[in-house]
């Protein structure tokens, strides 16, 4: 062997070796719609943040892939006879990122925080709850009146490590009116699986695993990188050409040209959230109609006729070509056992018209409509074909479709309920029907209390509030699902509402990416597996 | 000279001040960014909380004047959906509208002039046919269809270039820069195009116009009694003398091809100003709509003064205008 060959098949090791090490890095790319905007776990409630955020922080429970409550960082907790305190034990051995220990007074802090002005988590913790410290591994709650479904949504709620957010002058929540940037929203000390390596707002985030994590990782990850696509073709289009590896959302036209490629698909299944119409049943005169001296929509055929005259089964065929699940409650049947017992009532339009001319519009009448054009799946197509629907019945329905911005700015309490007939989407943060009971459907006649703030048209039925209260403490299961199911009955009788559809999940996931989907639109990538 | 400058600077202030009362008065049709901060199920007393300490309760000439006074000290605020400052977050996106610009003049500029001139020597030629047709497109498709065309062809079926954001980018300071990699060239390609083919065919037409104007003129006919070579003519006195509408051209443009960066920069999720100022408009984050309007007004005021400066040291006749004001 020559010098130069040596030096030659030297170069070339260094190469092979060179070339070889990357390709040994499993690195998963992942595009969604909307964007990382703030590190800090209790500045914004929404799925997609909760979601990324959750690969790095974690909360006391966990959700698994079916949703189910699971042990988080405390590994379990029992309820006391009286249900007024909860004893939580939490998990050992726990370390923050830093190397910090994970003890309880990480989760009293986290829960001060958590309720804290500018979060906007508050109603994670209840207002009055308590947490005594009992030893480092062991918390006490306190609470004023028992809340069976205390720890719903503490699989979003996630805990902080106390020096770390004292030493850096975080241990209040990023306000929206920050006049300094916080540490925390540009930085994260979590417990999770991935710990976040960069975080360039709005253009990339890199998460690395966490190795010292507590848990088994489920992932065959060494880095997951993060870039939000706002534009819909370009974020197929990376989708396609093999740039990218998962995409939420992929718009519903694409999502034929996603399962004919090559190299990806689209992972679809029915999300929890509804889509639902609602009627300003409270003014003694519409805002936005040419009936003058009375509403229509208090008077209950006339609803009964808007329900029957709109015909899910056409929506869900020629809008949302076939990804919708047409639902006859408020609440996704996922969440609430006896929802099969509930059957929507058969598009009829001939009995639309009786109704109406029994209610004494014969000749119908004209209503304003108010619909987001850029927040739900088809929004503005589904009021268009609702608009189309209600004019045979002989309804004249003049659409108001508008971006969300503005949309949101007219009709909820801040713009003191404009509308007099709306599209709205809904899913309880709690996943459990009580929130549904309790914000939609609840009256809103007390203005101290926070019941109906998203009845929009103030559907208020008494009994039905009496049920939501005793709902609320009922700590017996079959119980309260009974209660549960007497309270939806009222609305759904009362034609209180029109639910329209469960939207469906559309992920577009390549080929090489095997990822379980939650039906809660949570892209969880700790549970992500990729081949190379 | 100096009076003049000054008195354009005042001028300069006045078009800002006026940007931004206009703009403030159109922030409140663009919603209420208190629905974007917080989420659907917060309750009403949180959402007045955060409207309280954004200030936003205060009547909008009160919230005007605060502003003003805060970004004459140079504090534009906080973004209200990231909760950083608006200063930090514009400095930080400007590298990448400012190159992507860049690229786009200089492809524009380049190609624009050669395609001009052939087509003005050789007007009957099949190629000539095709740049005029190419100008033809170039000027009647919308940018965001071109971006998508140019993705899907380039990025999805033929895989060679990526189809979004900016590849690698290396920081020389607090300058990030992707001329350093090659997946920084790469990823600069098809949005530089995108960008610039409605300069570059504005250009072209221009040069090619000019062309045909100046091979006209007698001191080419002089030129050509004078035996110079072909060459010597048409590059040597014809292009320089159609280069200087080109010029102006591409100096005014440089500013408009900033501004309207915006949605380029949406269609290839490049990571520039436009696109911040498209999400902060979905979002209603004011502070930074407010600033980025300023920020594109002040470049237009500065390139416009550059230009008017630049014309009183190439034309001697508006020299004296100046000194002599009438």
């Amino acid at each position: 062997m020559t010098i130069r060959t040596r030096i030659l098949a030297a170069a070339t090791a260094v190469l092979l070796t060179g070339a070889a090490l990357p390709a040994m890095a499993v690195t998963l790319r992942y595009a969604n719609q909307g964007d990382l905007k703030s590190l800090d776990p209790y500045t914004l409630n929404e799925t997609t943040t909760n979601a990324h955020l959750g690969h790095v922080y974690e909360g006391l429970t966990k959700r698994g892939k079916d949703l189910a409550i699971e042990p988080g960082l405390a590994e379990r907790w029992e309820i006391s006879e009286d249900g007024l305190t909860w004893r939580l034990f939490l998990r050992k051995g726990v370390k923050f990122h830093n190397g910090n220990d994970f003890t309880a007074d990480d989760v009293i802090f986290s829960a001060d925080r958590v309720r804290a002005q500018g979060s906007n988590f508050q109603t994670r913790v209840p207002a009055g709850a308590e947490f005594v410290k009992v030893d480092d591994h062991t918390i006490d709650v306190k609470l004023k009146s028992p809340n069976p479904i205390m720890n719903a949504q503490w699989d979003t709620w996630y805990i902080m490590d106390k020096e770390w957010a004292e030493a850096n002058n975080t241990a209040s929540p990023t306000p929206a009116a920050a006049t300094t940037p916080s540490h925390a929203a540009l930085n994260a000390n979590g417990t999770g699986p991935f710990k976040i390596e960069t975080h360039q707002p709005g253009v990339k985030t890199v998460f690395k695993p966490n190795k010292e994590w507590w848990g088994k990782a489920e992932h065959n990850l060494d880095e997951i990188v993060f870039t939000p696509i706002s534009s819909d073709a370009t974020r197929v289009a990376a989708l396609l050409s093999g740039e990218v590896d998962v995409i939420e959302p992929v718009p519903l036209q694409d999502i034929q040209r996603v399962n004919s490629s090559s190299n990806a698909k689209v992972l679809s299944g029915p999300e929890l959230r509804t889509i639902f119409l609602g009627f300003d049943q409270t003014r003694d005169e519409l805002l936005f109609s040419n009936v003058k001296g009375k509403n229509p929509f208090k008077d209950k055929r006339v609803r009964e006729a808007f329900y029957k005259a709109i015909d899910v089964e056409t929506i869900k065929s020629r809008v949302m070509r076939g990804m919708s699940t047409p639902s006859a409650l408020m609440i996704a049947p996922q969440l609430f056992v006896h929802s099969t017992d509930f059957v929507r009532p058969k598009y009829d339009l001939e009995g639309a018209k009786k109704l109406l001319a029994e209610a004494g519009y014969p000749n119908g009448f004209e209503v304003g409509m108010d619909c987001p054009n850029d927040r739900y799946v088809n929004d503005e197509a589904i009021c268009q074909a609702v608009v189309s629907m209600l004019a045979r019945a002989g309804v004249k329905v003049n659409l108001n479709a508008q971006p969300k911005a503005q949309y949101f700015a007219k009709v909820l309490k801040s713009g003191n309920y404009n509308t007099s007939f709306y599209l709205l989407g809904w899913t309880p943060g709690t996943f459990d029907s009580h929130n549904v009971l309790h914000d939609i459907e609840g009256c809103r006649d007390n203005p101290q209390s926070a019941r109906g703030e998203t009845n929009l048209g103030n559907f208020c039925n008494k009994k039905h509030d009496e049920l939501t209260d005793k709902i609320l403490v009922e700590s017996n299961k079959e119980k309260r699902d009974q209660m549960i199911k007497e309270a939806f009955q009222i609305t759904f009788d009362e034609y209180g509402y029109i639910p329209l559809h469960q939207q469906a999940l559309a992920w577009g996931v390549s080929n090489k990416v095997s990822l379980p989907q939650r039906a809660d639109n949570s892209v969880l990538l700790y549970w992500a597996q990729k081949k190379e | 000279m100096l009076a003049f400058i000054i008195r354009r600077a005042f001028q300069a202030i006045g078009v800002l001040l006026a940007v931004g009362i206009i703009s403030f008065a159109m922030f409140r049709f663009a919603g209420d960014p208190v629905n974007q901060i917080v989420s659907l199920d917060t309750p009403a007393a949180e959402r007045e909380q955060v409207r309280r300490s954004l200030g936003l309760d205060d009547p909008v000439p009160v919230q005007f004047a605060r502003y003003l006074v805060q970004s004459v000290q140079g504090d534009f605020g906080v973004s209200y959906q990231f909760r950083q400052p608006v200063s930090d977050l514009l400095a930080e996106r400007m590298p990448a509208t400012l190159e992507l610009a860049f690229c786009a003049t200089i492809f524009a500029t380049v190609f624009g002039v050669l395609m001009g001139v052939y087509s003005g020597l050789k007007r009957d030629s099949v190629l000539a046919k095709v740049f005029q047709t190419i100008s033809l497109i170039g000027i009647s498709l919308p940018t965001f269809l071109i971006g998508i065309l140019l993705i899907y062809l380039f990025a999805v079926i033929l895989g060679w270039l990526p189809s979004y954001g900016r590849g690698d980018t290396v920081r020389l300071g607090w300058w990030s820069t992707g001329f350093l990699t090659l997946s920084g060239w790469k990823a600069l390609i098809m949005p530089s195009i995108t960008l610039g083919l409605f300069q570059m065919t504005l250009i072209m037409r221009i040069v090619r116009a000019e062309m045909l104007e100046v091979l006209r003129a007698d001191y080419i006919k002089f030129a050509r009694a004078r035996g110079l070579t072909t060459r010597a003519i048409h590059f040597g006195h014809a292009l320089k003398n159609t280069l200087v509408p080109v010029i102006t051209i591409v100096g005014l443009q440089f500013g408009s091809v900033i501004a309207f960066a915006i949605i380029t920069e949406t269609v290839f999720q490049w990571p520039g100003m436009g696109l911040l100022f498209v999400q902060a408009v979905q979002n209603v984050d004011i502070p930074i709509m407010a600033a980025y309007l300023m920020l594109v007004a002040l470049i237009f005021v500065t390139i416009n003064l550059a230009v008017d400066i630049l014309y009183t040291i190439v034309d001697p006749r508006l020299r004296s205008t100046i000194r002599q004001p009438a």
